[in-house]
């Protein structure tokens, strides 16, 4: 049998990752519960033209409010739609109340056991929630069957398997063995529930650094299709360690999208007008940037002993 | 000390909280309501935020549900699946907080939509949590303004489940919670009955049950020993307006 050398890593280039794994008409999710919102992805899809996509996240949150705004999205797979600590998310409100958006609609708990299934590799899997509301009156893929051992009637969901998931994180090696700290959300079961994964992070860091601490690997590299590095790749939200969530942007984001000529505005200037993330860094600007920087604080270092 | 009706309802949420109680806390009155009760009443209360935080105590006030600075120096976090499984369906959570657009009579609250589902009125932001926290936790507090709206006579969708159509609708279901417990407004609080119908048990200083009936949308049940609720104590004021909210962002204007 012929020598292999060891394939080389997936790092690419923010365009050439989205362009390559991101169709018109794919499922995708964009993971991250308020924390690690992939907003540098979201801005490239849109920069790109993507259309026709369904859009699934718990939280369409600002992120898929600017993708509807853009044109992209034809169905939200959602649990709760809102601006986190403003109010209302005016473009996913608007564009549901005109008939312009298709919705599938769950609990946290039911799309969280959706995505648990499909990471798992099982058709649904059951909760024992939602059967108290009038959801499944709406959504008749919540369905009842019987427990087999209790004879109880028991809610399902079915798996939730994205042609693309989204996840961006603290940092990752070449080959994209995820570190992810803080809030963990969803973002493991949307890597081992998603057909394709594009993993963005604010460094790439040596192999030697992931190996230096496996406990922290959240996501094996050999889910991943592309590892893109993408400082500040969450503003508005945030990195944990890393930069603060801008919470006047979000308050900002109610005032603008009060009027749909400034929601284009914006987007001209801060999605279509730049190249990429770089660029939309550099327009922050240092001010922004040096107010949204935490104070370190380090946790106590691990002893995971070398046993020869 | 003068105070807001919103000190009050944080106050009288507070004084609901027994310690060590595991509280899943939202953002808002009730992150505020869970840290007084810490600081003042409860000392080892846990407190449980939905974005899978455990044991949090922050250092500012957090703004979303998600504040980073819920997790640094918290106990432990987890994922947002295991919140909703390993938490709330284990049913180790003992007090959940709701609020909510619309609240009948049996404490069902709406979050969902305003007129029909397929053609809203107003489209809301839906369950989240909302409904697992109201069908897991072992009681509910809800903490909502009253009025008309909120308080219609019956609601346009039913998210997070209260007795649904009295007690033994609930327990018909087998939701594993026992269900509301407390609905505090700014005009009073209100308890459930043994069906499981609302009745309210205290006003505020100052309101009068003739306000309180004007503001609910069906007639509301009274206790024969309606009581008045104890205005927030200066200690309560001091706790709320120097240490947890000290810029007024959920306290609202202060009048002194």
């Amino acid at each position: 049998m012929e020598k292999m050398e060891r394939q080389p890593g997936k790092v690419m280039d923010l365009y050439s990752a989205v362009s390559k794994f991101i169709n018109d008409g794919d499922a995708i999710y964009l993971a991250g519960f308020t924390h690690l919102i992939p907003f540098g992805v979201a801005h490239e899809i849109i920069r790109q033209g993507k259309k026709d996509l369904t859009l699934c996240r718990a939280t369409p949150d600002l992120i898929y409010d600017q993708m509807i705004y853009a044109g992209c999205a034809r169905k939200i797979i959602f649990s709760w739609s809102g601006n986190p600590g403003v109010g209302m998310l005016r473009g996913f409100r608007q564009y549901v109340e005109n008939g312009q958006l298709e919705i599938e609609e769950y609990t946290h708990f039911g799309l969280a056991t959706r995505l648990l299934a499909g990471a798992h590799g099982m058709n649904f899997y059951p909760l024992n929630s939602i059967h108290g509301s009038d959801l499944p009156k709406y959504n008749t893929l919540i369905k009842t069957i019987k427990c087999p051992y209790s004879g109880d009637d028991v809610t399902v969901v079915p798996a939730l398997n994205p042609d693309v998931g989204v996840v961006h994180a603290q940092r990752a090696d070449r080959e994209g063995n995820v570190h992810l700290w803080g809030i963990v959300g969803e973002q493991q079961e949307v890597a081992f529930a998603s057909k394709k994964l594009i993993v963005t992070v604010e460094e790439i860091v040596d192999e030697s650094v992931i190996r230096s601490d496996p406990s922290r690997t959240f996501i094996p590299g050999f889910l991943v299709d592309a590892v893109v590095e993408l400082p500040w790749g969450a503003h508005p939200s945030y990195a944990q360690g890393y930069y603060d969530r801008d919470n006047a942007f979000y308050i900002e984001w109610d005032s603008i999208t009060k009027d749909e000529a400034d929601v284009k505005v914006w987007l001209d200037e801060w999605v279509f007008g730049l190249e990429g993330r770089n660029e939309y860094v550099k327009k922050l600007g240092s001010e922004k940037i040096l107010k949204l920087l935490p104070k370190n604080m380090f946790s106590y270092p691990v002893n995971y002993g070398i046993y020869l | 000390m003068s105070y807001t009706s919103n000190e009050t309802m944080v106050a009288v949420a507070a004084r609901a909280l027994n310690n060590h109680e595991k509280v899943f806390v939202g953002i808002g009155l009730p992150n505020l309501a869970a840290n007084l009760a810490r600081k003042l009443y409860a000392p080892n209360v846990i407190l449980i935020y939905e974005a899978g935080v455990i044991g949090a105590e922050p250092l500012r006030l957090p703004i979303s549900i998600g504040d980073p600075c819920l997790v640094t120096g918290s106990l432990a976090v987890c994922s947002f699946h295991n919140i909703f499984a390993n938490y709330l369906q284990r049913g180790l959570i003992d007090v959940g907080f709701l609020g909510g657009a619309q609240i009948d009579r049996f404490g069902n609250l709406n979050t969902t939509v305003i007129g029909d589902y397929y053609n809203p009125k107003v489209r809301l932001g839906g369950s989240g949590g909302g409904c697992e926290i109201a069908t897991f936790a072992k009681k509910i507090i809800t903490i909502i303004p009253h009025n008309l709206k909120h308080f219609p006579a019956e609601v346009d969708f039913i998210t997070s489940p209260g007795f649904l159509g009295g007690r033994k609708e609930r327990q018909a279901l087998k939701l594993p919670g026992n269900g509301p417990e407390k609905v505090i407004t700014n005009l009073g609080v209100m308890e459930f009955d043994a069906d499981g119908e609302m009745i309210l048990t205290h006003i505020h200083p100052g309101v009068s049950v003739e306000k309180v009936k004007e503001n609910t949308g069906w007639d509301l049940k009274i206790a024969s020993e309606l009581e008045e609720t104890s205005p927030p104590t200066d200690e309560e004021l001091k706790v709320l307006r120097e240490e947890l909210d000290p810029d007024g962002v959920y306290l609202g204007r202060r009048k002194d």
